[in-house]
């Protein structure tokens, strides 16, 4: 054990000397955090391979005999569930909150280090016993992701026995394991700071990840309270949720339970986990816009502030979840107004980002290119959802593709491409080595136009008035042939765009032993992650002496100054011409 | 959901509060210089422990507010049937407060650098819980024999699931109050014990005000 300084405190580092230690039992900030990458990656290659599934049948509906109607819901939970919980609120807050907070605040570590390397292994049990559901009897719950008592626990519904407990068992350590993460990136955030790092000069990619940890801390509890209920209604017949109701001609011991209470506490979780997922995203593109445009973010104090208004809001939108659910029209309306009024700090953002784009020395490198396909994603997932915030337009809408589409656009897609911009920009900081840049534009082109090709006709086919959900939509009247040849191309971009995923995932391996060395700071960027003695940052990021920060993290083509950008640890002195110069 | 929206309200609130006062008048662009010279042991004076410590506490207070607010909710249906408390209750109610001023006790005993005191106090006050959390089992105990059981009624449920989370809580606390118990057993400094005395107190408090509140509310509805 040596001792180092956390921020300015002492404060006693684990500095482990064997192979187990340093890398598995590993309390490094940035090693947990690439084992957070390392296991949502996986995890998402299981859903990417179950969405793969789904795209078969509808499809090619009929064809393959192994995809039935159980296997197929099946899928659709568990890719669901997978993708959004245990894929990219993992990697978000776990892989790039890990990484990147105290690198960017400028912290040796995060503030409780063993804390937060159980939060690591807490969540690699939350996705092993999820996992193990595809083992269990009867195979994993097939309820839909959002496990809407009293189909998710009675049977009839695939995996109603054993499934169902794996999720919810799986559900809970996962929220345990995020407050034991979260505790660490806000407690670092705020009081691990190094010297003249202060909350306005933080980048906006820490902003993102802790208002979206605040939210997580805030709103996984309601699916805490809620999984917990439920497993009790299903082991020990109490009726939080379950009315009174017959199974297979049988009359259930249940009675009086209110499964929209179910729906209040899930959305309740449900709709902050967008922005649980969105606000980091926004962060991450806000800081690879400004530095691969070689320009500051426009309206910094908005972009913040916008981050705030939208954790706040998030709060009380939920129900607009639940429109079809019925609800007293003033509650829709109260409802309906405030995810319009979301919208409004939302779109300042976006408009930041265009602004940003203005005139900026745009380079087209592959972080860049995922950020402005990001943008374009966004935009198009942000206006339907306006469509869907209101009532008249939702219930005819609501059980459709058309949601399918938007939410995909809006949560799937959009954070997806910026997981790989961030990706593509911080890889040559834990590695040394650049990613290969030829594949990744074929990466980003394929998964950005191949997404369209998935998403746009779902739009198209949900106004139409295909159901979602649905294993097959048979011979329907009012659906016309062309459905079927839309869900036939459907198919096969997504294939195209899964096959890309893989060739990503072959340009990480390839690069992480062949790839180019990168250069100190490749993309001459400002903020003081780049500026650490040891490239890549070894045990304690600092070296002896913590960095001094002196501006903020955007000044990019300063007028004056010798390059066209200036690190956040850069005295003053050292990049301003002298008075004669001029 | 109106009780978690008024807790979420109040937290978000002191959120936005303080970072208006952070960020207001900061012109972060026109700024240079290592700025920020309150900067001694982190950016703040509070330790990182006790902020940890907070925003846990925020977390535990969103997850009471969601089973008040679904306690709300559910007692609304007409298959609800309100549960008569145990008496023994008041008893543990009792012992729940008393615990709290010996942590209070032990706090103010820790900041004098009084060992002894810090010992004595520390001690009762966990004994104290421990008899709190067997009068909880007894109320069970005496629920169960009554055929008030878990599944018979919502109300049942409610007031089972309710003292057990509150239960957990409590015994997590032990388990940190059991840590230090054992470091001021082995003749440690005072002052090493001196955090995670004041974290427990705070805990204590709070699990306190949680349970004060949960009781209420099983005695009004």
């Amino acid at each position: 054990m040596a001792h180092v300084a956390l921020a300015d405190k002492e404060q006693e580092l684990a500095h482990p000397k064997t192979w187990i230690g340093m890398y598995v039992w590993s309390q490094d900030h940035k090693i947990i955090g690439i084992q957070y990458i390392i296991t949502a990656t996986a995890v998402g290659v299981v859903a990417l391979i179950l969405s793969g599934l789904m795209r078969l049948q509808l499809g090619f509906p009929g064809v393959f005999d192994f995809i039935q109607p159980d296997e197929y819901y099946q899928a659709v939970t568990m890719h669901g569930m997978i993708m959004i919980v245990f894929m990219l609120t993992a990697f978000f807050l776990g892989g790039f909150g890990n990484v990147l907070v105290p690198l960017m605040c400028g912290a040796r570590d995060m503030a409780f280090p063993y804390m937060n390397m159980l939060s690591y292994w807490v969540y690699l049990l939350s996705v092993i016993v999820v996992c193990a559901s595809f083992f269990v009897p009867e195979g994993p719950t097939g309820a839909g992701w959002t496990l809407y008592p009293p189909q998710a626990i009675t049977e009839g519904t695939a995996g109603a026995d054993w499934g169902i407990i794996c999720m919810t068992v799986s559900l809970g350590l996962f929220v345990v394991a995020f407050t034991m993460g979260g505790l660490n990136y806000v407690t670092t955030a705020f009081q691990a700071r190094t010297r003249g790092m202060t909350l306005m000069r933080m980048p906006l990619s820490v902003w993102g990840i802790i208002m979206a940890t605040i939210l997580g801390l805030l709103a996984f509890p309601a699916l805490l309270v809620s999984v917990i209920m439920m497993t009790l209604d299903k082991t020990l017949d109490t009726s939080f949720f379950m009315p009174a109701i017959s199974s297979l001609g049988e009359n259930l011991s249940h009675e009086g339970g209110s499964p929209i209470l179910f729906q209040h506490l899930f959305w309740f979780f449900g709709h902050p986990e967008v922005y649980i997922v969105a606000l980091p995203a926004f962060g991450i593109v806000s800081d690879l816009i400004s530095t691969h445009a070689r320009k500051n973010i426009f309206g910094y104090r908005m972009m913040v502030w916008a981050i705030v208004a939208i954790g706040g809001l998030s709060f009380v939108v939920w129900a607009h979840h639940m429109y079809v659910s019925g609800m007293n029209p003033y509650f829709g309306f109260f409802f309906a107004t405030t995810t319009l009024i979301i919208a409004v700090p939302t779109a300042i953002k976006v408009y930041n980002w265009v602004l940003t784009l203005w005139r900026g020395n745009i380079h087209l490198t592959v972080p860049m290119l995922f950020a402005i396909g990001f943008i374009f994603t966004f935009i198009h997932g942000g206006i339907t959802g306006l469509f869907l915030g209101n009532v008249v337009v939702d219930v005819p809408l609501s059980d459709t593709y058309f949601v399918v589409g938007h939410f995909h656009m809006v949560m799937g897609v959009s954070p997806f491409l910026v997981v790989f911009g961030g990706i593509y920009h911080w890889f040559p900081l834990l590695t040394g080595r650049m990613l290969n840049d030829a594949m990744g534009k074929i990466h980003f082109w394929l998964t950005f136009l191949g997404t369209y090709a998935i998403y746009l006709p779902m739009h198209y086919i949900g106004i139409l008035g295909v159901p979602r959900r649905y294993y097959a939509n048979g011979t329907t009247e009012f659906l016309p042939d062309s459905v079927q040849a839309a869900n036939l191309s459907i198919t096969i971009a997504a294939l195209i765009v899964a096959a890309a995923q893989f060739l990503f995932l072959i340009n990480i391996f390839w690069s992480l032993f062949k790839g180019r060395k990168s250069p100190r700071n490749p993309w001459r960027a400002t903020t003081i992650e780049w500026q650490t003695p040891d490239y890549p940052p070894k045990h304690g990021n600092w070296g002896k002496e913590l960095p001094v920060v002196h501006r903020w993290a955007y000044s990019y083509s300063v007028p004056g100054a010798k390059e066209d950008f200036i690190p956040q640890n850069e005295p003053p002195s050292q990049y301003t011409r002298g008075e004669g110069d001029v | 959901m109106t009780a978690t929206l008024i807790v979420l309200a109040l937290i978000m609130g002191g959120v936005v509060f303080w970072l208006i006062f952070q960020t207001i008048n900061v012109q972060p662009w026109a700024e240079e210089g290592p700025i920020g010279q309150h900067h001694a042991g982190g950016a703040y004076s509070i330790p990182a422990a006790k902020i940890g410590l907070v925003v846990f506490l925020c977390v535990a207070a969103s997850l009471f507010s969601l089973f008040v607010s679904a306690y709300f909710q559910r007692m609304d249906l007409s298959d609800w049937r309100p549960l008569a408390e145990p008496d023994i209750l008041w008893f543990n109610t009792a012992l729940l407060i008393l615990g709290s001023v010996f942590f209070q006790r032990a706090r103010n005993a820790v900041v004098k650098n009084k060992i002894e005191g810090v010992r004595a106090n520390l001690l009762v006050a966990g004994l104290l819980t421990f008899a709190f959390i067997a009068g909880q089992l007894w109320a069970w105990q005496g629920l169960q024999e009554q055929g008030y059981f878990l599944s018979t009624n919502p109300a049942n449920s409610f007031f089972y699931v309710l003292t057990a989370i509150h239960a957990l809580h409590m015994l997590g606390g032990l388990w940190v109050w059991s840590t230090t118990v054992f470091k001021l057993q082995n003749q440690i400094e005072v002052y090493k014990v001196r955090m995670s005395v004041e974290l427990c107190t705070i805990y204590w408090h709070f699990l306190l005000l949680v349970w004060l509140g949960l009781f209420a509310l099983l005695l009004s509805t």
